[in-house]
């Protein structure tokens, strides 16, 4: 698992760190994102709905995305 | 807004005439209180209401704290829960929550829910409790979860925007009233939005407005409650059955916001098709000048003044900078640019992007021009904040 530590960081950091990472694994592999800003579960959400990539899970503070594209 | 010029004459007249207590017997304070009656008239006449259904309050959020917490006083034997929309204004959510508990009609999982409002009143918490009922990404009431919320057991009242004072969406108010009436629950709707821009179906039992959105002056709200709605003052006072205004009203913006409501309305028809066409602008360039942006809100049932987008990796408050230093003044519903640093509620129950977020509101002095030169900006500093980004 591919993890991001955006814990502390405001938006749009967390979108922006993921928007970087994600090009740069391989299709099907999935991202975790860790953070704690209080938009970051509905922007990151909103990311793979503009961007075409999967949403899979979110936990406490913890966000997956799957590359699909 | 800015004021109206109309508004601004009648506050410089009332000012000279209408200093006294309109509840006075002397010839100033009956003087006053001819004034009072003829603002009061002329916004009945302008609203289709009744002069006596008609109090003005010290703002608009004063009205809407009374219309919610008087209409569920005058309720209480029908029951204790008030159901609202997820994307009602802060003074909706903030009556809810000292109102009571809070639960959702239609389960979603999103976080942040309540938010802000939520977290703040805890202490003051009623034992009522409300129900939210949600909205699609467009932003319009999930109409079948709303007729399910309100003729469930124990509705007191409902409350329903007229339209979205973030994305401007329209909301589907006759058809929501026709669920209330239905169920026999009286609704309550925030037209701040609406008055003098856009109109508003029938069927409502309360209304609440706000002056300075329809270019009166800041500082005077309006209530509406219709004749055969229940409604039990909320405050310490003397009128338990009759709204009142907490305090003296400032009868000279008074009187200017009637004046201004009058002008605004015999404007509002051409004012909306000419702004409703600058709104269509800004919809279709931004999208075809800024990449990554998702404009947000109901492109055709929306308000004709406002429009607001999203621009991914863009920090709401530097964008909001960026736009002042160019004389622009816009609103953001970012978490950055927010006191709690919360996102807008609205955009989260949309479920659309709350960062780099832009809301934008013409008014009768916006000229197209303007809007042009906003649009010729815009890409530009979009593009300088993502570079500084390292995007």
């Amino acid at each position: 698992m591919i993890v991001l530590d955006c814990l502390g960081q405001r938006c749009p950091l967390p979108v922006i760190a993921l928007a970087k990472k994600l090009p740069t694994v391989e299709v099907g592999d999935v991202v975790r994102v860790l953070a704690d800003d209080p938009a970051a579960g509905n922007d990151i959400r909103a990311w793979c709905r503009m961007k075409g990539q999967e949403f899979v899970a979110e936990g406490d503070n913890q966000f997956d995305v799957r590359r699909v594209s | 807004m800015p004021l109206h010029p109309v508004a601004r004459q009648a506050l410089l007249a009332a000012l000279d005439d209408g200093w006294a207590d309109p509840d006075r017997l002397y010839s100033a304070g009956r003087r006053a209180g001819q004034l009072l009656d003829a603002a009061r008239a002329a916004t009945a006449e302008c609203l289709n209401v009744r002069p006596d259904e008609v109090t003005f309050t010290a703002s608009g959020t004063a009205a809407v704290h009374a219309a919610l917490l008087g209409g569920l006083a005058g309720r209480r034997r029908a029951g204790d829960v008030l159901v609202h929309s997820a994307i009602e204004h802060s003074a909706v959510l903030q009556a809810a929550q000292r109102h009571g508990s809070a639960t959702r009609e239609r389960g979603s999982a999103r976080q942040g829910y309540g938010s802000a409002a939520q977290e703040h009143g805890k202490a003051q918490q009623g034992h009522g409790s409300a129900v939210e009922v949600g909205v699609d990404q467009l932003g319009r009431l999930d109409l079948d979860a709303w007729r399910r919320a309100v003729a469930a057991p124990g509705v007191a009242l409902a409350s329903l925007i007229s339209a979205s004072h973030e994305v401007g969406t329209v909301q589907p108010l006759a058809a929501a009233a026709q669920a209330c009436a239905a169920a026999g629950v009286p609704l309550h709707t925030d037209a701040a939005q609406s008055i003098g821009h856009a109109p508003i179906p029938p069927g409502w039992s309360l209304l609440t407005g706000s002056a300075r959105k329809w270019g009166g002056p800041p500082g005077v709200g309006l209530l509406v409650v219709r004749k055969g709605t229940r409604w039990l003052s909320p405050y310490p006072g003397e009128d338990l059955h009759r709204p009142r205004p907490q305090g003296a009203l400032d009868l000279p913006a008074v009187v200017a916001a009637a004046a201004a409501l009058r002008a605004v309305l015999r404007e509002a028809a051409t004012e909306a098709v000419r702004l409703s066409a600058l709104v269509d602008r800004i919809r279709a360039t931004v999208p075809a000048t800024v990449p990554d942006v998702e404009v947000v809100g109901d492109p055709v049932q929306r308000l004709p003044h406002l429009v607001t987008f999203s621009c991914l990796y863009v920090d709401g408050e530097a964008l909001l900078h960026a736009l002042d230093r160019q004389g622009f003044a816009v609103s953001s519903g970012s978490s950055c640019t927010a006191a709690t640093l919360r996102p807008s509620h609205v955009l989260e129950a949309m479920g659309v992007l709350s960062h780099g977020n832009v809301r934008v509101s013409l008014h009768r002095g916006t000229t197209a021009d303007e809007v042009d030169r906003f649009l010729a900006v815009l890409p530009g500093i979009v593009a300088d904040i993502r570079k500084a980004a390292g995007m």
